[in-house]
């Protein structure tokens, strides 16, 4: 901290407020110039190394065949997530006009901003996205409109170090793991017999993202793909959410996961036998961990579960005068020849209907990525709810002091952290 | 009597033009930059996140026109019932009632230390101000480093170290970033009683030695009073900058740490004002603090200034 500050919250109070000035100051049409406007745009990529890489490319064939309608591209700005970036961008009207990795948890507060341009203005938007998607598309629809075109999932698995399995005595290539019983008790072997300090490590912090990569990913499983919010009421104060929040809740009593964030990469480092992870991780221990995969465990043990897709999606900015060239980029960037390379480039897996089938050259020669495609076709999504980031920041308080740090029992939390959400998404 | 009765007038008004404009008017043109900037950037700001406070307000997009009604006290009301609000006001309580009695007692003997001319006190001087100096993000590495399960403090305690361990252990996580905070700034404050002390008079010292007081009774009879106005600043900064923590337990506990024990009034404003899109509620805890700070650092003030 520095020296001196006036009074209490003056300077971030300052921020927040010199904000909303900008809001309220701007002029124009939140709509942009009109949907048929065409010339030059920008777009926003995430800052992984590989999807610039393949952003380059895209926009770099885009451009040859468009001299007047060129395309820019950059990296989000820097930020504590890309989402609080946009979100900046939309309240200051600098917005680009496409993103390319929107989390589906921030949509309905951006349509409430008015800054995202609803696809299905487009003549073609609503056929595009549900022919892409198919009957999964449903899920990502805001106020009846299609404010994001479905682009990339990394369905959350378990992923294993082969080698710490084999010195716990577990069998790496078949660990029937796939109960939450056999998972404990694999668990219980993994650390009682030193070959890591702990057996699955999520992060167990407090940010509202994390339930998607601890309690989600299994709640969807356990319960057939049931969303954390259906019908404008929270799901998951029943037998599912219970028998999902005692099995972490045991995770951490029995001190198989820590409760204290990893300060390195555990797995690598070796002081964690399994994570939950989607693709994206396959190329990052390619050289440094033997890794195996395995469904993430329900109760019966279910041989095909559901799982958290943990999708990232694009979405168009009211801000954009050119949208007419946005939406045809769009179109040309996630066509079947983008999305493989897309597919080859980070291994990501793209949103669309017959994953396996359309790139059966690249999972015949990339094996590992191919339980990963298989998994995609049953994932679930966060659902576009009112309130969104507020309703997952609450579950993830209420779950910390439940299942991670045990001050209060898993029924307190199923039925607290519900009656909050009801709240927040009935308004 | 009447010529009498008008002079002094004259004489009121003319000096109340003077002192607007100053003796020396061009100084007030250099002032004017920085007038402006503080308009600008602090009380348009805060006047219009008060605006804030007491409307049903969200960010919008450019030219999207939305209503915004003004809901009085609600926006206050709803952030005084919550509960993660009222704990965040207790966890900042925790945090002020250790760390500034050890601000101010640590930085005065420390200070008075190194002005008693001890060997090294250069070095010593050097040590206690490169952590106010570096940034914090990189400080709160080696922290995490130290503090966390395996890291060195756990190891040199061995079975005597908390379970579970210090930021993660919901009654330790505060004190441990009270500590860290006090020894981050502690530089900067022993730099004001460094100065402080320079103007106490040494006769006083020789004096009360004269009079065969000892060190300590020197201390508290000469040094303490003699050092109190910078006191009364040691205190008031300390709270004000105590109620604005954010970054230690942002970056320590990860966003509030194990069950809500680190989260501060500032942190919360960050959730509910940017992530989660309510600048309304977020402007409300923000008038809160406010008030809070604004009332404990004038106590701190008034109780200085009656001993």
């Amino acid at each position: 901290m520095k020296h001196p500050r006036l009074a209490g919250t003056a300077a971030l109070l300052t921020a927040v407020a010199l904000t909303a000035a900008c809001s309220s100051g701007g002029g124009g049409d939140a709509g942009g110039e009109s949907p048929s406007g065409t010339g030059p745009i920008t777009v926003w990529l995430s800052n992984n190394e590989q999807e610039v890489g393949w952003g380059q490319d895209v926009v770099d064939a885009w451009n040859a065949e468009h001299p007047d309608e060129e395309v820019t591209a950059q990296e989000i700005p820097a930020g504590s997530s890309s989402e609080e970036a946009i979100t900046a961008a939309i309240t200051a009207g600098t917005a680009p006009c496409l993103v390319y990795n929107i989390s589906s948890a921030a949509v309905p507060g951006w349509v409430r901003q008015g800054g995202l341009v609803n696809l299905s203005q487009f003549e073609d938007g609503t056929s595009y996205v549900e022919d892409r998607v198919g009957e999964g598309a449903q899920t990502y629809l805001t106020d009846d409109g299609y404010y994001q075109l479905p682009w990339k999932s990394n369905p959350v698995m378990v992923m294993y170090n082969k080698a710490v399995f084999e010195e716990a005595g577990i069998d790496p290539e078949n660990p029937d793991m796939a109960t939450y019983d056999d998972f404990l008790a694999g668990s219980r072997k993994i650390v009682e017999s030193g070959a890591a300090d702990s057996a699955i490590w999520p992060s167990p912090t407090n940010e509202f993202f994390q339930p998607w990569f601890d309690f989600y990913p299994l709640y969807l499983a356990e319960s057939g793909g049931t969303s954390l919010v259906e019908d404008q009421a929270a799901t998951f104060d029943d037998e599912n959410g219970k028998a999902v929040a005692d099995f972490w809740a045991s995770i951490y009593s029995e001190g198989l996961a820590p409760q204290e964030a990893s300060t390195d990469d555990a797995m690598s480092a070796g002081t964690t036998a399994m994570q939950l992870a989607g693709p994206w991780a396959i190329a990052s221990y390619a050289e440094s961990v033997d890794v195996g995969f395995m469904p993430v465990p329900t109760s019966s043990g279910e041989a095909e579960p559901v799982t958290f897709a943990d999708s990232k999606n694009v979405s168009m900015f009211t801000s954009c005068e050119n949208q007419a060239t946005a939406w045809e980029f769009l179109k040309f960037s996630t066509s079947e020849e983008s999305d493989g390379q897309l597919l080859e480039a980070t291994g990501q897996m793209p949103l669309r209907t017959d994953l396996a089938t359309t790139y059966a050259d690249y999972f015949e020669a990339n094996p590992a990525y191919e339980v990963f495609a298989a998994q995609a076709e049953r994932t679930g999504d966060v659902p576009s709810i009112p309130n969104s980031v507020e309703v997952w920041q609450a579950f993830r308080d209420d779950y910390s002091s439940a299942v991670i740090f045990g001050s209060s029992t898993v029924e307190e939390f199923l039925s607290g952290a519900a009656e909050t959400i009801n709240g927040l998404v009935q308004g | 009597m009447s010529t009498a009765t008008r002079e002094p007038r004259t004489t009121e008004v003319r000096t109340t033009r003077s002192r607007w404009w100053g003796r020396q008017p061009v100084g007030s043109l250099f002032a004017l930059p920085y007038l402006v900037f503080v308009l600008a950037i602090f009380a348009y700001p805060l006047g219009f996140a008060v605006w804030i406070a007491f409307h049903d307000y969200f960010f919008t997009a450019p030219g999207v026109d939305v209503p915004k009604p003004f809901v009085g006290l609600d926006n206050f009301a709803a952030v005084l019932t919550d509960p993660q609000v009222l704990e965040a006001f207790r966890n900042i309580g925790v945090f002020l009632v250790i760390n500034v009695p050890l601000t101010v007692v640590l930085s005065m003997v420390l200070a008075t230390a190194l002005n008693a001319g001890i060997r090294w006190a250069a070095a010593y001087r050097i040590a206690f101000y490169v952590p106010y100096l570096t940034a914090s993000v990189s400080l709160v590495g080696v922290w995490l480093l130290l503090f966390s399960s395996g890291g060195l403090v756990n190891s040199v305690l061995g079975p005597l170290a908390p379970d579970p361990s210090w930021l993660v252990n919901s009654s330790l996580a505060m004190p441990t970033i009270a500590l860290y905070v006090t020894w981050k700034q502690l530089g900067f404050y022993i730099l004001l009683y460094l100065a402080a002390l320079q103007s106490v008079p040494r006769e006083l010292h020789e004096s009360a030695a004269t009079d065969g007081a000892n060190a300590w009774q020197r201390f508290r009879n000469v040094t303490v009073p003699g050092v109190r106005a910078t006191t009364v600043l040691v205190l008031v900064l300390a709270i004000i900058t105590g109620a604005n923590l954010f970054t230690e337990p942002y970056l320590l506990t990860n966003g509030g740490g194990p069950d809500g024990a680190s989260v501060t009034p500032v942190l919360l404003i960050y959730q509910r004002g940017i992530q989660q899109q309510n600048p309304d509620t977020a402007a409300a805890i923000g008038m809160l603090l406010v008030i809070v700070v604004g009332v404990l650092s004038l106590a701190a003030n008034r109780i200085n200034r009656e001993r």
